[in-house]
């Protein structure tokens, strides 16, 4: 496969609606794309070739989805994994990490780099149609500049901004509402319909909480906000999608919330939430719930590791990924919402265990 | 006597005895008659407790300190010279092995000394249960000795509080990584101090293949379940705990034996191992991790989550540094013991097997000259630890000979 032939094949998928097809359709589809990118990965990326020698995996018999070797995505914070020329590398993306943490590095090529872009263009469509949107970005505009934190957070930041016109930040540089610039915002674009995008936990940590300190509400009504980037930390505070769409409301007016579930490592083939609350795998992508005891494909209802599938990742093996975050499917293509495909819920990340035994390192000593 | 005093305003939290000021630090003789008893009477107190149920390792060291066993501990340690407890042992016990805490202080007092037990800040549920039995038995007048001897404190991770106590300490034992000993063995200790340091170890198990395939039914579900207790209690993270198998014998012999113990060992942890789903994506990074940075492997084969297997067409020289958790393994097939020499250094400690002449094993260790494997015992065997641990005679080093001539 070449690079023409992906971006050749990814358009015909654009050209289908993405939430519409069943399964019947669906999957075969899929499962055939995903092993094509098997065989492409394994010609060129030896590391990855290795890795399906040991597993015993025979690739060309992969059936079905769930036979599609998978990584643990945790694999992308060790090696670095390329399937095109270091030449051929036009963007490398890094997840965000705390301090001391490793970072994911992800290598694109432009083929990859464009299909990324595509997809999510054509899931954001399904939001908030083909137009650019006023947008509010809840986050503070020194994110781009501060090296440190430019990472998954600048680079959604960068990829969303590109369906918005007229970019306006929420947030000063101390997290603060800068409540000047948001009601300039407003102003200039009362009654119009407007995306606020942003990560789950600024969103309600510094815009929610802010305003709520402030004693100030804004008019947001017309506003569809999309955000994402884990609920780790709002777990933390008791704080679940009901609450966090209950609370933004009674501050800023909003009707439409939209979480979506995506990372790094699978730009672009977001899981959107649809209007029954649910994640959706779209046609470009697909999730599988892993038992933890054997790796086995889960039913419906019953909570494991999620697997997360994308027909994106051309320029390195990223196109079946372990997560270490825990979900259950909902169910596939009846969703009350109308969309196609599997719809499912993440409910968060898997705890770490105790460690056990005499050979610790000091870290662990206590 | 030119002996520091113990410093009495130590920010210490006391688990089992009261104030460090005070301290008895005459010696006993080793396997004293108070010492004896006071095990014995621990023995029974930990083996009548509903506690032993619930932590198999409590039920371990009580019994490990019943009458009978002390008895033959002191039998096999009786020499004709002179010994005597060298005075105050300092013990700084492992986070992770909620029991070693109390072996430690068990060889303390086998040896006849005084005993300040450093436990971890936040300690472990069965290090709270074993406390409570100590303090129990300190309140006995029977045990008054004993009692004016021994403390079991806990502090956090401070150098200063383990720098004083090192200070006065006639003994000092370490357990811990390897990073935590060198930590720790800045800080001085007085001239005459003895240390022992319980490092990080290797171990692996060898299996002789004719053996494991001729092993009928009942013999290889006691060797699975033998297997299991040595590798999967402490998530193969105990020094002690298997992470290569070496299958002694040929090809076709060892993939026989294969067949059988891998199988009936899957069934086993199947049946008693809670895996994880943090642990479940550990064990696949480390099979991927493996892949791509150890070219001697050269197949896996998986057991479901139960048992990840890599197959060797080699032995590296460093395989030690390749380790597995929650049931990973590496195996290699060699037709005798001479690959030992090139992997054996002094980092090996215990060599589990089934089916091995453990005495000649042992000899050829002394013939050779190999640097580790200070351990070979039955597999099952593994976690059991004892007054010589590690090479070390643990109870002859924490005492002192009184010489005539």
């Amino acid at each position: 496969m070449t690079a023409d032939d992906y971006l050749t094949e990814l358009a015909q998928w654009l050209e289908i609606p993405p939430f519409a097809l069943a399964a019947g359709d669906k999957t075969p589809r899929l499962a055939g794309a995903l092993a094509r990118l098997t065989q492409h990965h394994r010609r060129h990326c030896p590391a990855y070739a290795r890795l399906l020698d040991i597993f015993g995996d025979d690739a060309t018999a992969a059936a079905g989805l769930a036979d599609i070797p998978f990584l643990p995505v945790r694999l992308f914070k060790e090696y670095e994994l390329a399937s095109v020329a270091p030449d051929q590398v036009f963007k490398t993306m890094t997840s965000s990490g705390t301090s001391g943490q490793a970072v994911s590095r992800i290598f694109l090529d432009r083929a990859t780099a464009a299909g990324q872009s595509k997809v999510l263009a054509r899931l954001m469509a399904e939001l908030i149609g083909r137009q650019r949107l006023p947008m509010l970005i809840v986050d503070a505009p020194g994110v781009l500049k501060d090296r440190q934190r430019f990472s998954a957070r600048g680079a959604a930041i960068l990829g969303f901004s590109l369906f918005g016109r007229d970019l306006t930040y929420a947030l000063d540089d101390d997290l603060q509402p800068d409540l000047p610039a948001i009601e300039a915002f407003l102003a200039r674009h009362a009654g119009a319909p407007i995306l606020v995008f942003g990560f789950t936990f600024l969103i309600w940590q510094h815009l929610y909480l802010g305003l709520r300190a402030k004693g100030r509400r804004l008019a947001l009504d017309n506003a569809l906000l999309l955000h994402g980037g884990g609920w780790k930390k709002l777990q933390e505070q008791a704080v679940g999608n009901a609450e966090f769409k209950a609370g933004l409301k009674a501050q800023t007016g909003i009707e439409r919330v939209v979480n979506y579930y995506g990372m790094v490592e699978q730009t672009g083939s977001i899981y959107l939430e649809c209007p029954a609350g649910h994640l959706h795998a779209s046609l470009f992508s697909d999730v599988l719930i892993r038992s933890p005891a054997d790796f086995s494909v889960l039913p419906a209802g019953q909570s494991g590791l999620i697997e997360t599938l994308s027909v994106l990742p051309f320029s390195y093996p990223g196109h079946a990924l372990l997560t270490e975050d825990l979900g259950v499917l909902l169910g596939e293509d009846d969703c009350p919402c109308g969309w196609r495909g599997k719809y499912f819920t993440v409910t968060g990340r898997a705890p770490s265990a105790e460690l056990r035994g005499c050979s610790d390192v000091r870290a662990n000593h206590e | 006597m030119s002996k520091r005093p113990l410093p009495a305003d130590l920010p210490l939290v006391y688990h089992a005895g009261a104030g460090i000021a005070d301290i008895d630090c005459r010696p006993l003789p080793p396997y004293a008659p108070p010492t004896l008893a006071f095990l014995a009477d621990l023995s029974r107190r930990l083996l009548a407790d509903s506690a032993c149920r619930t932590f198999p390792d409590i039920a371990a060291f009580g019994y490990w300190c019943r009458p009978a066993n002390l008895v033959r501990l002191a039998a096999a340690a009786a020499g004709p010279q002179r010994r005597l407890g060298r005075g105050l042992a300092l013990h700084i016990a492992p986070a992770n092995v909620p029991v070693n805490f109390a072996f430690s202080l068990a060889f303390g007092m086998l040896a006849g000394n005084a005993n300040i037990v450093r436990v971890p800040a936040a300690p472990k549920e069965q290090t709270l249960i074993l406390c409570a039995a100590l303090r129990e038995l300190f309140a006995e007048p029977v045990h008054a000795r004993l009692a004016a001897m021994n403390r079991v404190v806990g502090y956090p991770r401070d150098d200063a509080i383990t720098a004083a106590l090192s200070a006065c300490c006639d003994a000092r034992v370490l357990w811990g990584g390897d990073r935590t000993i060198a930590q720790l063995r800045q800080l001085p200790m007085p001239p005459r101090c003895v240390e022992i340091a319980f490092a990080d170890r290797y171990s692996l198990c060898l299996l002789d293949a004719a053996s494991v395939a001729a092993s009928d039914a009942a013999a290889l579900a006691k060797l699975a379940g033998d297997f299991y207790n040595d590798a999967y209690l402490l998530d193969q993270n105990a020094c002690s705990s298997p992470h290569l198998v070496l299958w002694l014998g040929d090809e076709a012999t060892a993939a026989r034996a294969q067949a059988r113990f891998w199988p009936a060992l899957a069934e086993v942890v199947r049946d008693k191992y809670p895996l994880s789903a943090v642990q479940a994506v550990d064990k696949l990074s480390d099979l991927c991790r493996i892949a791509l940075e150890l070219p001697a492997a050269v197949a896996s084969t998986r057991h479901g989550n139960a048992i990840y297997r890599i197959r060797l067409a080699a032995l590296p020289p460093d395989i030690e540094r390749v380790r597995g958790r929650h049931g990973l393994f590496l195996e290699y097939v060699s037709p005798d013991t001479n690959c030992l020499d090139a992997i054996v250094d002094e980092k090996t400690q215990t060599l589990t097997c089934y089916g091995v002449d453990r005495e000649q094993l042992a000899q050829t260790i002394v013939d050779r000259g190999l640097r580790g494997i200070d351990r070979i015992v039955p597999v099952g065997r593994a976690l059991d630890i004892g007054p010589v641990w590690d090479g070390y005679d643990v109870v002859g080093a924490l005492s002192r000979i009184v010489a005539t001539q």
